[in-house]
């Protein structure tokens, strides 16, 4: 089981070696000829007005809070899943109430307007 | 056809006498293996990505009514390599005002969740890098991880299309990642473990397609629009956002992305094939080139779905998923909890 998640371990640092090595193998071909025009923000050949990194709007903030409320349900979810034959019909039952009680979240959040892209 | 079939387990196999011979701590031989499979996992990658960015060219010039690539070698097929080159020569440009750290390491950090889902699927019979109990879940929790590196690059190139480019693809994929969880729940249920090779081995006789029709769909339908393609790819939606995310970036770090994003297609097409397609199950051919048949199947279909179908607009998007994927989903799984209770009932 430990030794299952040392490869993983082996694979992760395979894989972030790839990516920068990748990035290595381009720096040493390619020409680094940097000038004050190239380097400008990007923005269909005008100047770039105002300031980026403003506050984004609130709206969005809500469904950051509504994923999280059911992404923590569906790792409840999953270990239910697993021994869903086992458990037998009380569990079944039990679950179907916690889906319920989701849903009537949902219902909520969706009657207070806060899946409401703007 | 048995060599064929074997072909790599017995290299695995050939590998761990060799070292048995040379008396190498057993610890070290697993190591070795590892490494081996880490290299054939890579190579894999980099072919598959080949073959697919050739394939797609090809695909859409065949609906667009157009040759696509054909000058270089056999039908154009050596365009990709020729591309790869210009990529590599390109000055990486950074643009004064990024954020340079966030900017930087967002092009190898979303390679990593890409290559690391392919640690537990399984390729063919006998043929998984680490056979992992809880391979599905491991398999969720790192994809979602690749959101990360979404949102360092939208930011940190402090440009207004590559924010606005990165705020909604994290919006996108958190919404989807819900009915993506919840619609592959019913497979968990049949086969009572997560374990990638265990469900595979459950599909002996009956594909779960048959059994979960509307999970595949979700599943089908949620995979497109996590890994942002059409008709879901408004993160990077050209006509109002000139290329999202990937504005600022230039040469190999671009090249990073748009392969990282092929790498995510063909492990997702991987993951619906052990999922809902058998796996490596088929009659005659090797078990290995079953699963490539399949894998290339679905993913020829997610080309078709994304050549024919027009953008959606980005408020039916998070309706959809909110509205009408989530209680679906969640609708499923009671169904198929009900049709479980059911069958042990008239059975047992």
């Amino acid at each position: 089981m430990l030794n299952d998640f040392a490869g993983i371990g082996v694979f992760f640092l395979v894989a972030l070696s790839f990516g920068i090595l990748a990035l290595a193998t381009a720096w040493l071909v390619n020409p680094k000829r940097p000038n004050p025009i190239k380097q400008d923000t990007y923005e269909c050949g005008l100047k770039t007005e105002g300031e980026t990194w403003v506050q984004f709007r609130s709206q969005y903030f809500l469904y950051g809070l509504v994923f999280v409320a059911f992404d923590v349900e569906c790792v409840f979810l999953y270990p239910w899943a697993v021994q869903f034959q086992c458990l037998g019909l009380f569990a079944f039952i039990e679950m179907f109430i916690f889906i319920c009680i989701l849903l009537l979240g949902l219902w909520y959040a969706w009657k207070e307007g806060a899946l409401e892209w703007i | 056809m048995d060599v064929l079939e074997n072909l790599f387990t017995n290299i695995a196999l050939y590998a761990r006498n060799l070292l048995m011979e040379w008396s190498v701590s057993y610890s070290v031989i697993e190591l070795v293996i590892l490494f081996l499979a880490i290299i054939g996992i890579l190579g894999l990658i980099v072919l598959d990505a080949l073959i697919l960015v050739w394939l797609e060219r090809k695909v859409v010039g065949f609906i667009q009514e157009r040759p696509g690539p054909n000058r270089l070698g056999p039908a154009g097929f050596f365009q990709t390599i020729a591309d790869t080159l210009k990529l590599l020569s390109k000055e990486d440009v950074v643009p004064r005002s990024a954020d340079r750290w966030l900017f930087l390491l967002a092009a190898p950090i979303v390679f990593v969740p890409a290559i690391m889902l392919y640690a537990v699927i399984p390729f063919g019979k006998d043929m998984v890098a680490v056979n992992l109990n809880v391979g599905l879940f491991y398999c969720f929790s790192i994809a979602s991880l690749g959101t990360v590196s979404f949102l360092m690059a939208g930011w940190g190139s402090r440009n207004k299309y590559s924010l606005l480019g990165g705020m909604r693809t994290v919006a996108q994929m958190i919404s989807y990642e819900i009915p993506l969880l919840l619609s592959v729940l019913g497979v968990v249920m049949i086969v009572g473990s997560l374990n990638l090779s265990d469900i595979v081995s459950a599909q002996r006789n009956v594909w779960f397609i048959l059994i979960q029709p509307v999970a595949f769909v979700i599943y089908f339908i949620a995979a497109t629009a996590e890994l942002n393609r059409g008709p879901f790819d408004l993160p990077e939606g050209e006509q109002e956002l000139v290329a999202g995310v990937y504005t600022e970036y230039s040469g190999m770090r671009w090249a990073l992305f748009f392969l990282a994003e092929y790498t995510n297609l063909v492990a997702t097409a991987a993951l619906a094939v052990t999922l809902f397609f058998g796996g490596w199950h088929g009659p005659w051919l090797p078990s290995w080139m079953w699963f490539f048949i399949k894998v290339y199947f679905l993913i020829f279909i997610f080309m078709l779905v994304k050549w024919t179908y027009p953008r959606i607009r980005v408020d039916h998007l998070m309706h959809f998923g909110w509205k009408f994927l989530i209680p679906l989903s969640l609708v499923n799984l009671v169904l198929t909890g009900v049709g479980i209770e059911i069958y042990r009932v008239m059975g047992g």
